[in-house]
């Protein structure tokens, strides 16, 4: 199990050395002057050439590279110019907003996505097998953003029911939550099902039949343990995402999350806040692999009892 | 006193492709099986013996039903109970031993609650009396220090171990029969000789009625008392193991008995020509005349009926014409 | 493809005659199995995008003339609609419809070329990952597991502030953070191929590597290729989608659906639902059509019928 800790460990460090690599020698292979790019839109020549000064633009790329990861390293990811300070200050203001809607979602998604995806499971090729599997497709191909916005005209303006903008109570997270769910609902639906098949087919619930066992006791105990593995452990990884990826739900409901903090950084031409909320991302994303990795070994009895 | 399992005319069917392709993987089936019996069932593979086992228990997949025939456990006719029947029945009365040590038990929950499920739900055991219970079962299975054993998971286990832990599993709800599917397949050899011989000691204890489904006839010599035959889902031939090894009747029965190697033969070992039949396309006839070195032309006009070449012995093949036939026919053989 | 999957009909004819035969009943069956609506919903698709200036009936970058009202006019069924604009005008008083059928092009464009970028980008490095192994493998895979880290919309977004927006950057951009999912599941492909006995025969014959991974490796992965780009077109879709609603995607004045739904937010409340419900309706019904077709394609091409 240490063994197994510390070579995820290992892999997560790579993997993050690569993201930050990559985001580096894309600013300088694509982006032209680093120094126009962090700073403000029509800024003046001489700041330009003193900030290149500054940050050392004029030494070779490994040694900028150094510096940069050593800044990462110490947290500065970065100074927003726009809002004039660090970007990793701004990101963990927002983080409480995003939080609370993508928890919402997760909730929204999971309590959608699980009982469809076992329901069409254990009744395949019914009509509940069909209506889950139509529900993924749609899943699929209705894009969010259009989703909330008809969820908006709907709810908010002809049945004006439900509160169309802003933070406040819990009125006001169920239609985001349910725009940025929906997509996470129909993955939940999808892996679930596929999930509780694989472990329906088994020999070990033709045994649990077998032992002449309720058809509820089979499928609730035996299969849905094995099958919730994958699907909880995506739960994570989901959360994850949610939180950070949420840019177009949030500026339509102008929720105060770090989607919108994303979004205001592309709108006014914030790259340092661009730069610096993707990295956080990068970060945060593959410590939730890292964490889910060695939560599920500790779930399956079979990594966790071997050494 | 009826016999502990009698089956009669069973047919199970498979229905695929909505109903539009029928397989007929068990067409007309009659044994009995007295208490305290070993009877072994082999044949290809695809000849339909698990669909047998399956039927037996009413677990059949779903494109699969039972269209014809009874099967009387006890005088009480299986294919007649309800769903909650059955399920008092399996685990209980009727056990089933899987063909995989590896897969058929669960890998997330411990020794102790898979081999208590049975006297959970059947018994209605709990605490200190279950686990007194299970420490009993695994032990009756040879598995050494029980106690801590049961605390543990699936894959802290050897293949064979495992496999004993699925036999206290089928002990568990103390069942007058016990249906085995290739139980040794998946083991090594010595592995499955003790397994073998653990499985016959604890049916001599327990008087229970036992169904051995193999494809290796030695293991048949060793632990059978009935052998039957059976071909695309028909038993060819059946009878008292020693008679039939001594004197096989059916031209099949000799086909397998000959593809056994003997030690010391110097004659080659014979193969049987030809593919295993599709279920879905039968023959006309016998439908074993296209791999069959003695089909005569009848053969391949006509059904054979049953023939009785001795005592409890049945074998359908034109080539004992003129012999007792028996009362029971099959389909189709009306002429 | 899928063909000879039936026994040749026993007929006196000969023998040439009866194979082109099979051969043309078995095409006509794999076009008569094809999933309709989804194949219609994409023809007619190709046909708006080809045909966009002579179908459109006005330019989608200019208001409508002599229409009332001059912006906002609702949709022709609707009370105060006429017929000159059909599903209406926007803030500008240009004709949505005219809009939607030039953003078609936009969207197959982004869709497909995005998608063949992608594609070829991410089989070739999977054909080499799986192919040469050793370091070639591991540089390949740590970048393709990094980069499948990273959220794809919020590497877009990252990449398209980079570069500026354009619909071409858009392409590169989408091929870019697509590509890494082809990668991944070709090396998985290659890696059983190798040790096929075709291969390991022309390794013995002394082709180059070069030449077994064109000739041998390349072909038997393409199914799978097609299968994935197939599954992938509709999610690149959307990614345009939402870039160009976000502002980093196809700049204005070009109608690119995403753009049209980022243009309507504004006014959203105050009732002109045909300039969100008519392009969002666009989007769903492709990426649709795409997912379905994908489906089939995959039963088709994959019997393994794995989960891609």
């Amino acid at each position: 199990m240490r063994q197994f800790i510390l070579r995820r460990f290992l892999y997560s460090i790579i993997t993050l050395l690569i993201i930050s690599i990559t985001i580096f020698s894309l600013v300088r292979i694509a982006g032209g002057d680093p120094a126009r790019l962090y700073s403000e839109p029509g800024a003046r020549e001489e700041d330009l050439a003193r900030l290149r000064a500054q940050w050392g633009l004029d030494r070779s790329y490994p040694e900028q590279y150094f510096s940069f990861m050593a800044n990462i390293f110490k947290g500065d990811i970065g100074q927003s110019f726009q809002f004039n300070r660090p970007v990793r200050d701004l990101y963990f203001q927002r983080f409480t907003a995003s939080l609370q809607l993508a928890g919402g979602a997760l909730i929204f998604a999971m309590a959608v996505g699980i009982p469809l995806g076992i329901l069409s499971a254990v009744k395949l090729n019914t009509w509940w097998d069909s209506l889950g599997k139509t529900i993924a497709l749609l899943g699929l191909a209705i894009p969010n953003f259009w989703l909330a916005l008809v969820l908006l005209i709907v709810f908010g303006l002809y049945l004006d029911v439900l509160p169309v903008a802003g933070k406040g109570g819990f009125s006001n997270l169920i239609l985001p939550c349910i725009a940025l769910g929906w997509y996470f609902a129909a993955s939940f639906m999808r892996l679930t099902r596929s999930s509780m098949l694989d472990v329906l087919g088994s020999e070990y619930i033709k045994l649990a039949r077998l032992k002449g066992m309720p058809e509820y006791v089979v499928i609730g105990k035996h299969a849905f343990k094995n099958a919730l593995i994958p699907v909880v452990t995506w739960a994570g990884i989901y959360l994850v995402l949610l939180l950070n990826t949420a840019v177009v739900i949030e500026v339509i409901f102008a929720w105060p999350g770090i989607g919108s903090l994303l979004f205001s950084g592309i709108f006014q031409r914030d790259f340092p806040l661009v730069q610096g909320a993707v990295i956080m991302i990068g970060v945060l994303i593959v410590l939730a692999n890292f964490v889910v990795d060695i939560a599920y070994a500790y779930i399956d009895p079979r990594i966790r009892l071997t050494r | 006193m009826p016999p502990l399992l009698k089956v009669s005319g069973l047919k199970t069917h498979f229905f695929t492709f909505r109903g539009t392709r029928v397989v007929k993987a068990v067409d007309g089936l009659d044994f009995t099986l007295e208490e305290g019996e070993t009877m072994g069932l082999v044949g290809e593979s695809g000849c339909g013996k698990t669909t047998t086992c399956l039927s037996l228990v009413r677990l059949l997949p779903p494109a699969g039903r039972i269209v014809e025939g009874s099967i009387e456990f006890d005088g009480d006719d299986l294919v007649q109970k309800s769903i909650g029947e059955m399920q008092n029945i399996r685990g209980n009365s009727i056990a089933m031993i899987l063909q995989d040590p590896m897969a058929s038990l669960n890998p997330l929950f411990s020794i102790y609650t898979q081999v208590g499920e049975p006297a959970y739900y059947h018994q209605n055991l709990r605490g200190r009396t279950l686990s007194t219970r299970v420490r009993d079962l695994l032990g009756s299975v040879r598995i050494p220090s029980p106690e801590t054993r049961m605390k543990e998971y699936p894959h802290q286990m050897s293949g064979g171990m495992r496999q004993r832990i699925v036999g206290a599993i089928a002990l568990a709800g103390g069942p007058r029969l016990i249906i085995a599917d290739e139980p040794t397949t998946n083991l090594d050899v010595t592995i499955q000789a003790q397994y073998l011989n653990l499985l016959r000691d604890i049916q001599r204890e327990t008087k229970v009625g036992l169904i051995f489904v193999t494809h290796n006839l030695g293991i048949v010599a060793k632990m059978c008392d009935k052998l039957a035959v059976m071909y695309a889902g028909r038993i060819v031939e059946q009878g008292n193991v020693k008679e039939i090894f001594r004197n096989p009747q059916h031209p099949y029965t000799r086909a397998l008995l000959g593809s056994i190697p003997r030690i010391g033969s110097k004659e080659p070992l014979y193969a049987i020509p030809g593919q295993p039949p599709n279920l879905a396309a039968l023959p006309k006839g016998c439908y074993f005349h296209p791999r069959c070195p003695e089909a005569m032309d009848r053969c391949r006009v006509d059904e054979p009926p049953i023939y009785a070449p001795g005592d409890q012995w049945e074998a359908t093949c034109w080539l004992l014409d003129g012999q007792k036939q028996v009362a029971r026919q099959v389909e189709g053989v009306a002429s | 493809m899928v063909l000879a999957s039936d026994p040749a009909p026993e007929l006196s004819v000969p023998a040439p005659l009866s194979a082109t035969r099979t051969l043309l009943s078995a095409r006509l069956r794999t076009v008569r199995e094809m999933p309709l609506l989804a194949v219609a919903i994409i023809s007619i698709l190709c046909v708006l995008a080809v045909f966009a200036n002579v179908i459109a009936p006005h330019d989608p970058t200019l208001p409508v003339e002599n229409i009332e009202p001059a912006f906002f006019a609702p949709p022709m069924w609707s009370e105060g609609g006429s017929s000159t604009a059909i599903l209406g005008t926007d803030f500008q008083g240009r004709d949505v419809f005219s809009r939607l059928v030039h953003g078609s092009r936009v969207s197959i464009i982004v869709g497909l070329v995005g998608t063949l970028v992608a594609a070829a980008l991410g089989t070739a490095m999977g054909v080499l990952s799986g192919y040469l192994g050793r370091w070639v493998d591991t540089v390949i895979m740590r970048i393709t597991d990094a980069w499948l880290a990273l959220p794809a919309l919020i590497f877009a977004i990252f990449l398209a502030t980079l570069v500026g927006p354009s619909m071409w950057n858009i392409v590169i951009i989408l091929g870019a953070v697509f590509w890494t999912r082809y990668a991944r599941v070709i090396r998985g492909e290659v890696l059983s191929l190798r040790e096929r006995e075709y291969v390991k025969l022309a390794e013995v014959a002394g082709a180059s590597k070069v030449r077994v991974m064109i000739r041998h490796i390349l072909p038997n992965v393409m199914n799978t290729t097609i299968v994935l780009a197939s599954l992938t077109i509709g999610v690149v879709i959307i990614a345009e989608a939402s870039l160009s609603f976000l502002g980093v995607g196809v700049p204005p004045p070009a109608p690119a659906w995403g753009s049209m739904l980022a243009e309507a937010r504004p006014t959203l409340l105050t009732g002109r639902w045909w300039l969100t419900v008519f392009p969002g309706l666009a989007i769903m019904l492709v990426v649709l059509a795409t997912q379905i077709m994908g489906d089939w394609l995959r039963v088709k091409l994959d019997p393994q019928l794995r989960n891609l």
